[in-house]
């Protein structure tokens, strides 16, 4: 008890680091294996950094984005796999917190993330509906207090491994494709069947596969806020800065390793610079914009997260969205500009100096809703945007 | 003994207008001659030389200083391995 007071006193970058030293340490066999990373999600479970995003009236610390990014960002620079994991837990958990609707049921589930350090998990994407994340065919049924559903989920990022996994359907046999609940559910009223395997160019460890997902439980486990306003509100923005703030470590880590390559390459012949040195200044300032965007995004989202007009406005919603892009662009670019640095020295999967395993998950960013699909998604919104407003500064 | 390895490293590295076995520890190595650019090398070779390595935080150019001031740093840093 008195250990847990420690723990969740001490500096919460301090407790990202302690997690992240054990992330850093499995990473390369995570990798290989492509495996759920274990350790590391107990580490994090261990540093009390899974109910870090929760309110403090639930049991968590309330820490906003700005401060989840920076633990993101620690982890990403060890172990993409275990930064993602972070990063979508954490969208989960703000929006089952932020949308509990008054509902007593869901508040008591919702406090015991941060105690018990739950894992929270996703099921949004559904077979048939081509990745369209806002619209379901699946539907909830009711009956009684009880409530039943099947979804065919082509993609549960860490499925089996969590504790809670917040499903999207439809509110009924009847609803409109986009009209959406969601519906929390624990690992023991859920039915997880694999469909397929996680075998993938990186992000190995995330362990995404595919389930026929059976689900049933209380009905008082549907938030009573539409997922329409979920998503608007939290769950795209959050996930986009968050997933970002895990992009930004795997850039930092890269950059790292750029910069000692052509730091030993320069005591190997002092006084002569380097062949990288000067590739290296533009890899840096690089970073620097994308640490930059990620830091203001992030300012930006905690200074209107309680104003639902804000998260709703036009110019808000189309920066969510470029955030994702852009940022998702530059980590694979720095990610391959360190590798042009390094040279074989990268290449290699072995040495001190390899940016393979960064390079491979570095590629996920853009595919993970898809960029191209989000883009499409910002032109619409471009088109009854007005102008651009100066934007207020935090 | 880590006295003459900066020397060392001075002579090959600093662009000292004289040889650094006639410099006191005190002397000022910028007055010496050491440039800014010089420094560089000769902070990279004392890493070489010493297998330290210098953090952000003691890169300033009193840390170069003079030959005390140096060995005043990579005796922390030895104390302190990375």
């Amino acid at each position: 008890m008195s250990a847990q007071a420690t723990v969740a006193e001490a500096p919460v970058l301090e407790r990202a680091d302690q997690a992240a030293r054990v992330a850093a340490a499995h990473a390369d066999e995570v990798d290989a294996a492509a495996r759920f990373p274990a350790e590391s999600i107990a580490a994090l479970a261990q540093a009390r950094l899974l109910g870090v995003s929760a309110p403090i009236e639930l049991g968590g610390e309330g820490l906003p984005l700005a401060a989840l990014v920076g633990i993101a960002a620690v982890l990403g620079a060890a172990c993409a796999s275990t930064a993602m994991i972070f990063a979508m837990h954490h969208g989960q958990v703000l929006s089952l917190t932020r949308h509990l609707g008054g509902s007593p049921a869901l508040a008591r589930l919702a406090s015991r993330i941060a105690r018990e350090q739950l894992l929270l998990a996703s099921a949004t994407t559904e077979a048939g509906i081509g990745g369209d994340v806002r619209s379901s065919t699946c539907h909830v049924e009711c009956q009684g207090d009880r409530v039943r559903l099947k979804k065919n989920a082509p993609v549960i990022s860490y499925g089996e491994h969590a504790d809670l996994v917040l499903v999207t359907a439809r509110r009924d046999a009847d609803a409109a494709p986009g009209d959406q609940v969601l519906l929390a559910c624990d690992r023991a009223d859920l039915d997880l069947e694999p469909t397929g395997g996680w075998d993938t160019l990186g992000l190995r460890g995330t362990a995404s596969r595919g389930y026929l997902l059976s689900a049933e439980t209380d009905a008082d486990r549907i938030l009573p806020v539409p997922y329409d306003e979920i998503s608007t509100h939290t769950m795209l923005p959050a996930s986009h800065i968050l997933w970002a703030g895990a992009w930004l470590g795997m850039a930092r880590s890269a950059v790292d390793t750029a910069r000692r390559y052509v730091r030993d390459a320069a005591k190997r012949s002092i006084g002569t610079q380097p062949a990288g040195a000067t590739a290296l200044v533009g890899l840096v300032s690089q970073l620097e914009a994308l640490e930059l965007s990620v830091a203001d995004a992030a300012r930006d989202f905690d200074a209107h997260r309680e104003d639902p007009a804000a998260l709703e406005a036009v110019g808000f919603r189309v920066r969510m969205n470029t955030l994702k892009v852009t940022a998702s662009e530059a980590v694979a670019r720095i990610a391959a500009e360190a590798l042009r640095i390094t040279g074989i020295a990268g290449f290699r999967n072995d040495g001190p100096y390899s940016v393979a395993r960064v390079f491979r998950d570095a590629q996920g960013a853009a595919l993970m809703v898809h960029n191209d699909r989000i883009t499409a998604q910002t032109a619409q919104l471009l088109l009854v945007q007005k102008g651009t407003e100066p934007k207020e500064r935090a | 003994m880590t006295d003459d390895t900066i020397r060392r490293v001075l002579d090959a590295h600093g662009k000292l207008r004289v040889p650094a076995s006639g410099l006191d520890a005190d002397a000022d190595l910028y007055a010496a001659g050491m440039s800014s650019h010089a420094s560089v090398n000769v902070m990279l070779a004392l890493e070489d030389a010493f297998e330290v390595e210098f953090p952000d935080e003691l890169l300033t150019k009193q840390t170069f200083c003079t030959i005390a001031a140096i060995s005043a740093a990579i005796g922390t840093l030895a104390a302190v391995p990375a």
